[in-house]
């Protein structure tokens, strides 16, 4: 595109800092050429943050990507993106660029911000020098210049004691500062436009509401635009000025947030809403003709399955460190046929104290009771029978199954184990019931794993778990890497499932939506310990314990209205609480 | 159902893609080499190319070398009398004959054989005890690992020849026959090669087993037994053909530094090509190129052939560095990546539901819950406990 050119397409869009024409990319692999995105047009208007919900594989961070080009050598573009700088001084098309004007033009007109902190930070260079290097690469030489630039910057995305903490190595900050330290790398250089691809997806709810804080303020105080990738309808309500949904890789709809969450006038967007979990909403499975399914026992007079006093779990620390207490002493039963929630963060101790009624983790103190079997110095071998009667349902679909073995073969395995059958193929018949019992196709049954999706692949997860007919199942965040339509529908199986044939359950996850549809008790764990236990309509609705209250406090609503009011509850309960 | 979605999509009338994902790969095209060979392009294809056919070619020669070779690995004389020592390639000796009077062509399409054979052997004694070692030490770990981990380290801290020599003079006190010799030049580069499938199985086995599908194993009960055949052996060995083949091409230059420094196989025994090179080094030295030339050129074309396949297999196995063809523009549909099963089946899923019918009488019949949600399928019909009579359970 000749410079004459780039300054008439200027003329024409003048206003919006980024202009997305016609957009289609499609990447070469070995089963032939896969469109990823096709036709896709949207504008960034300036200082505005500008969010793109989709499902997994509809094409948002291609698109993101794009607008710096950045994208892998087997990838073929079509269309423009015309990028314009932020003194709307000169218009650029990107995809035509190449070299050092591409080089040039990334950093400072456009910076991205990625999903995972810890790999985005080089762990053997000091935070200070990871942001000067920004400014290094665009020409700025000055050792002194450039170290106050860094602290400065370091201050204003909220990193306390910037002056000394600059020389420190990304390892010394927790996730929260890490993703802090990245966008402060995106900030540095003052770009017109800061492409931020899921970054709250791997930080727990409480840091969340922070980094969401620090984007708004990109856009209030730095005049910034900011195009954030996203999958969570509750942090789009939150943040979004304007939003676009994507879908197969078309945009099918494009608007102001609230006319996307009020009046979504695509019917994707009304199922993708609809099945977003909402607090307070209680999932009600119906049978064909529309009655409730209902369990048939009231969960109270039913007898323990699992009972702990004073549990404890201690990793042991290597050479000089303290040991690691993963569980400091807590006291919970699990009645059969009750659905159990228990929530926390990342490193409260919520999986290792699944993991330790399935018996994968050693109980170092206390007592843990699993269906009549003392866990605490158990033998395997006195272990196994028990082991028949406890299902888990693990939350990485990915990972699950065997890769080299079909779906058939892994749902049968407990079946082979414990001598139900003699052969994958004798238990063919009942492996695809089961199947059908998830709502999954028999002929699935001669699929591999990497062949279904990863909805499908937790459903045939789910059967596993309950080949045996356990009376226990341990559900460790089984829909957390799924996508909100089919957590819904994976959530309302498990429903019906479990009201159905009555088994105890350890529902174990992070976000409070999801274990409010679910759960009949809560118990939120901190740190180890057990901070609040009780009826989940009490706990959600009066949160007594400080941490809960944060908790659900920090949770974004999907609703932009509601959650700005939210957002300023949350305000004062942290200026109370410090 | 496959119009309604057809202009937002635009994967309903274009079938490759259902096509190529869901044509079943013949047992033929699963097979390691064959399945590289087709995915590979450009010169990562000439490459695998170029070393199979070098590989294939002396694959026949020692196949066929009683055929090809007009005289015996130790023949000196024929019907006419003795050979000429160190004559010029000719008519009778095409490639020439050494100082002992054998003919260079024959001892080198007989060396062939010798280094094949030894080839085989050496991988197959070093593979079984590696991959068995490998796996016990990374699945149990504890002082059995750290005790053969020490072991495995200790003898990579040997040059590897000198482990070789000291293990051929062990074996075979220096000097013997074919299948001694091949057994101790064999049995020295097992020793050698041991620690190294050791060590790449060890860390796969280390690596696998904290994944879920290990830990689900776990969790119902399954026997450690169980675990190390069923998961951990056929996963954790996927990267063994690449190991294999370059550590093939090493056990040849290991074969062929025995043979020269003396170690190796008598010359009446078998051909060998180690051996050919150190008798013919007096004679570089008078101008006689055809000794040293032919046996030297052998063992470079061989471990360039193995090298060849052994690195494409390697490259070809990562998806990183595997080279595709360029698109050149915006082709190719969009792949059927999405979860939301409401929008009814999409194109994709009915080629698969039409593929199943015709593959699979069972689905033959209206089973329209390809992704669908299937009210009529109650659980409690599965558990209820006498209505379900042959389901076989208990």
């Amino acid at each position: 595109m000749t410079q004459q050119a780039q300054h008439t397409q200027h003329n024409a869009q003048q206003g919006d800092l980024a202009n997305i024409k016609d957009l289609s990319v499609s990447f070469m692999t070995d089963a032939g050429s896969i469109k990823a995105v096709e036709d896709v047009n949207f504008t960034i208007p300036r200082k505005t943050v500008v969010g793109v919900v989709g499902e997994s594989g509809s094409g948002k961070s291609v698109t993101a990507r794009s607008i710096i080009k950045l994208l892998p050598e087997t990838a073929t573009t079509s269309g423009a993106i015309y990028l314009s700088n932020r003194e709307d001084t000169g218009t650029l098309d990107v995809l035509s660029l190449s070299g050092e004007q591409l080089r040039t033009m990334r950093g400072s007109q456009a910076a991205m911000v990625f999903q995972e902190p810890n790999s985005v930070l080089n762990p053997v260079y000091t935070i200070g020098w990871q942001i000067e290097e920004g400014l290094r690469a665009h020409g700025m030489k000055d050792k002194k210049e450039l170290r106050a630039k860094a602290i400065d910057i370091l201050k204003k995305v909220g990193i306390p004691d910037a002056e000394t903490r600059v020389d420190y190595y990304p390892h010394q900050f927790s996730g929260g500062q890490k993703q802090r330290i990245v966008i402060a790398m995106a900030l540095v250089l003052n770009p017109g436009l800061i492409l931020a691809d899921e970054p709250t997806t791997a930080l727990d709810v409480t840091v969340q509401a922070e980094i969401l804080d620090l984007l708004r303020l990109a856009r209030d105080e730095f005049g910034a635009s900011v195009l954030i990738i996203t999958h969570n309808m509750g942090v789009v309500a939150d943040i979004a000025d304007e939003v676009v949904v994507m879908y197969r890789g078309h945009v099918v709809e494009q608007g102001p947030v609230e006319q996307i969450f009020y009046k979504p006038q695509h019917e994707y967007t009304q199922r993708l809403l609809a099945a977003v979990p909402r607090i307070g909403q209680h999932l009600v499975v119906r049978d064909r003709k529309g009655d409730p399914i209902e369990r048939k026992t009231d969960w109270h007079d039913e007898p323990l399955a699992v009972k702990a006093r004073n549990l404890s779990i201690t990793y042991p620390g290597h050479l000089m460190q303290p040991d690691f207490k993963a569980v400091d002493g807590i006291d919970f039963e699990i009645h059969r046929s009750e659905v159990l929630g228990l929530v926390g963060e990342s490193g409260s101790g919520k999986s290792t104290t699944g993991r330790a009624i399935a018996g994968l983790q050693k109980v170092t103190g206390g007592s843990l009771n699993v269906l009549g079997v003392e866990m605490n110095g158990v033998k395997e071998r006195d272990f196994k029978a028990k082991r028949a009667d406890i299902g888990f349902v693990f939350q990485d679909p990915g990972s699950s199954f065997d890769p080299l073995m079909t779906i058939a073969e892994n749902v049968a395995e407990p079946l082979l184990v414990h001598h139900k059958f003699g052969s994958v193929a004798e238990a063919k018949n009942y492996v695809g019931d089961l199947l059908e019992m998830v709502q999954l196709p028999r002929v699935y049954m001669d699929r591999y794993p990497h062949e279904l999706s990863g909805g499908q692949r937790q459903r045939a997860s789910l059967a596993r778990g309950l080949a045996l007919k356990p009376s226990l199942l341990i559900a460790d965040e089984p829909t957390s890497a799924l996508d909100v339509s089919v957590q819904a529908k994976v959530l309302e199986l498990f429903k019906k499932l479990q009201a159905e044939i009555g088994f105890a359950c350890l529902f174990i996850t992070h976000d409070l939506a999801v274990v409010d549809m679910l759960a009949d008790r809560i118990m939120v764990m901190h740190k180890g310990k057990i901070v609040e236990h009780d009826d989940a309509d009490d706990i959600i609705e009066r949160p007594q314990n400080p941490y809960t209250q944060k908790l659900l406090a920090s949770l974004p609503l999907p609703d932009p209205v509601k959650q700005r009011e939210h957002r300023a509850r949350l305000r004062e309960l942290l200026a109370a609480q410090q | 159902m496959a119009k309604a979605n057809a202009s937002r999509t635009a994967i309903s009338n274009d079938e490759r893609l259902g096509n190529l994902r869901l044509r079943r790969k013949s047992a033929w095209a699963k097979l390691p080499i064959v399945k590289q060979l087709r995915v590979a392009v450009g010169w990562q294809k000439g490459m695998l190319v170029t070393g199979l056919v070098l590989c294939a070619f002396f694959l026949i020669v020692a196949l066929f070398a009683p055929a090809i070779a007009p005289y015996g690995h130790a023949q000196i004389k024929d019907a006419s009398g003795s050979f000429p020592a160190q004559a010029a390639p000719s008519a009778k000796h095409i490639w020439g004959t050494t100082a002992g009077g054998f003919d260079v062509f024959s001892r080198v399409v007989w060396g062939t054989r010798t280094a094949i054979i030894a080839i085989i052997v050496a991988v197959l004694l070093s593979i079984f005890a590696g991959v068995l070692l490998g796996l016990v030490s990374g699945y149990f770990g504890g002082w059995v690992d750290r005790v053969l981990v020490m072991i495995a380290d200790a003898i990579y801290s040997f040059p590897s020849l000198l482990l070789a020599i000291l293990m051929a003079i062990m074996i075979s006190h220096g000097q013997s026959g074919l299948w001694s010799g091949i057994l101790a030049s064999g049995i020295s580069i097992t020793v050698v090669y041991i620690p190294q499938y050791f060590r790449t199985i060890r860390a796969e086995v280390i690596r696998i087993k904290e994944s879920a599908y290990i830990e689900s194993a776990r969790v119902v009960g399954a026997s450690t037994w169980r675990i190390m055949t069923k998961h951990l052996f056929k996963n954790s060995t996927r990267t063994l053909p690449v190991i294999l083949t370059l550590n093939s091409s090493e056990a040849i230059l290991t074969l062929a530094g025995l043979g020269f420094l003396g170690f190796g196989i008598e010359p009446t025994a078998a051909a060998e090509w180690g051996y050919d090179l150190n008798r013919s080094v007096s004679d570089v030295t008078a101008g006689i190129w055809w000794t040293a030339v032919f046996p030297g050129l052998a063992i470079v074309l061989v471990v360039l052939g193995i090298t060849l396949v052994g690195e494409s297999l390697n490259d070809l196995a990562d998806p990183r560095l595997r080279a595709r063809k360029s698109a050149g523009e915006v082709v190719g549909s969009i792949e059927d990546t999405s979860v939301d099963e409401k929008e009814g089946t999409s194109a994709r899923n009915e080629v698969i539901a039409e593929l199943d019918a015709a593959g699979n009488p069972i689905a033959a019949k209206p089973v329209a819950t390809v992704t669908d949600y299937d009210e009529a399928f109650r659980a409690s019909e599965w558990t209820g406990e006498g209505d379900t009579g042959n389901r076989g359970e208990e």
